[in-house]
């Protein structure tokens, strides 16, 4: 869960010691439940260069002042999604949050909001993942396909509709960005409804039925306010607002059609 | 998680919310300008527009007596429905009193307006 | 959701309570919310005035003249602005609120449709004014 640090790497990307000149403060939300009833703030002074990241910040802290310090990382390149967290109250990245920009005043570091924290700067994302899970993420086959069908065959038009939302790479910032989350965490939230919309619309898929009861449901897209945060955040575009109220159009539809179509006509957005 | 799937009602209030609060930002403003500051003042418009006269022969035709029962209750619905979910945005849940007053308001003035207009009409 | 209590796991929830203060961005949405009031308001002012109007000639020239009061105008200034605000926040948001519109096989920008929404505010607006000025003059 926490990488250890590999010192290794670390040398060849630490600038020696005579080139740093600035230093930055960096205030880090610490929480170790066998010590602390609630978290606290803790300033690390940390000598930094222009090119660095607050995840080398971080690494830094981790490596040189303070090996205690908890948090997820993995590529550095803003793929993963494992190093989300708040800089300056601003859910963000911290792979593609650089020190520069704090310096001088420093910057203050805390684990995603609205999830319950683990230990210093990791989440509990396991009701993320259970969402996850619960939407079949994956393409369901609309009829079972041989092996000897061949592969399925999609045209740029077709792929284009859903696109934009398969960009997604779970790093819960938008979840971060949601109030409506944080006031109720049974909603769905945006990084889920996004996913489960890229599926939807994807040509080759048969499930949209299947995913949208949870989206016509109480924990569904109407909790949503388009508060619009969670678009403003999110590190791929992926607009994950615009698929949760996509859906709620959709959820209308069918609430008032559902009568007079015949079932399965006006399940999932319309392909 | 274990989600709640049980359908929500949402969609009418959602709607009757999305219909107002289009109709408010297309034709809010200019409404407001016109009972509230050109006719009071005489601009642009007579003083006399909103004359009882004037306004009678208004309502007595279908269009305008309709027109003033959606917008009246339309601009009601879109707002109950925003302040309801500003009270769930400031730590006052849902409740049944937050529901009664925010979805009981513009569902009796929908009808007070709407036997008002037909009062008129006649 | 329960997380599993193993050994010292002791997961912090924070609490929310003033959340909207915390950031520019959730403090513009409370206020565009709040826009809510003052369409209720102006609602209300309409509601009074066609009960008014039903009650006869008498009835509805005490509205009329409760108008015409620098309270009133001042009042209707502040509803003016306020609906303003609400008008273009609707069209900021709509974005992300509408459905993906193709237009020549394009996708129509943030900007085009939040410049279309206030577009068309204008144009009703217009209309509306021109309406009211033809039937009553």
């Amino acid at each position: 869960m926490v990488l250890p640090a590999r010192r290794q790497n670390r040398k060849e990307s630490r600038p020696a010691m005579s080139e740093i000149e600035k230093t930055i403060p960096i205030e880090v939300l610490r929480y170790r439940p066998e010590q602390d009833t609630e978290p606290v703030l803790q300033t690390f002074q940390v000598p930094f260069t222009d090119d660095m990241s607050v995840l080398q910040g971080l690494q830094y802290i981790k490596d040189y002042l303070d090996g205690s310090l908890s948090f997820r990382w993995s590529c550095r390149m803003a793929i993963c999604g494992s190093c989300g967290m708040m800089v300056n109250g601003i859910p963000s990245l911290s792979c593609k949050t650089f020190l520069s920009d704090y310096y001088p005043a420093g910057l203050r570091i805390e684990a995603l909001a609205h999830f319950p924290i683990e230990r210093d700067l990791v989440i509990v994302m396991d009701d993320f993942i259970e969402k996850l899970e619960s939407i079949k993420p994956y393409i369901i086959p609309k009829t079972p396909r041989a092996l000897s069908e061949g592969e399925y065959l999609q045209t740029p038009a077709e792929r284009d509709v859903y696109e934009q939302f398969s960009s997604c790479i779970n790093c819960m910032l938008c979840y971060a960005a949601c109030p409506q989350y944080g006031l109720n965490s049974k909603f769905v939230g945006p990084g889920i409804m996004a996913l489960l919309h890229r599926y939807n619309m994807d040509s080759r898929d048969g499930g949209a039925e299947q995913r949208m009861e949870l989206v016509h449901s109480e924990d569904g897209v109407f909790n949503c306010t388009a508060v619009g945060y969670c678009s403003e955040v999110c590190p791929k575009h992926v607009d994950p607002g615009n698929a949760v109220n996509i859906n709620k159009t959709e959820s209308a539809k069918d609430y008032f059609l559902r009568f007079v179509m015949p079932k399965g006509s006006n399940s999932g957005a319309a392909k | 998680m274990s989600a709640n799937l049980k359908r929500s009602n949402a969609p009418i209030f959602w709607l009757l919310f999305g219909a107002g609060g289009m109709l408010s930002a297309l034709l809010g403003p200019m409404l407001v300008f016109i009972t509230g500051i050109a006719i009071p003042l005489g601009l642009i418009l007579s003083p006399d527009a909103m004359s009882y006269a004037h306004m009678q022969a208004f309502a007595h035709h279908w269009l305008g007596a309709g027109f003033v029962w959606v917008i009246v209750s339309l601009f009601l619905w879109h707002a109950g429905h925003r302040i309801f979910h500003s009270l769930h945005d400031i730590g006052i849940h849902a409740g049944t009193t937050a529901k009664l007053i925010c979805y009981g308001i513009p569902l009796v003035a929908t009808i007070v307006a709407a036997r008002a207009a037909l009062v008129s009409l006649t | 959701m329960k997380p599993r209590a193993i050994g010292k796991r002791r997961p912090y929830v924070r609490p929310m309570a003033g959340w909207w203060r915390k950031n520019p961005y959730f403090v513009e949405y409370m206020i565009h919310e709040g826009s809510a009031f003052f369409v209720a308001a102006y609602a209300l002012v309409l509601l009074v005035g066609l009960l008014r109007l039903s009650q006869g000639e008498a009835a509805w020239n005490g509205w009329l003249f409760a108008l015409h009061s620098p309270l009133s105008i001042a009042g209707h200034l502040l509803l003016l602005a306020a609906m303003l605000y609400h008008a273009w926040t609707w069209f900021n948001i709509m974005p992300i609120t509408l459905p993906p519109i193709f237009v020549a096989g394009k996708r129509l920008s943030a900007s085009a449709i939040t410049a279309g929404g206030v577009a068309a505010t204008v144009l009703a607006s217009v209309i509306l004014l021109l309406v009211v000025w033809r039937l009553t003059s």
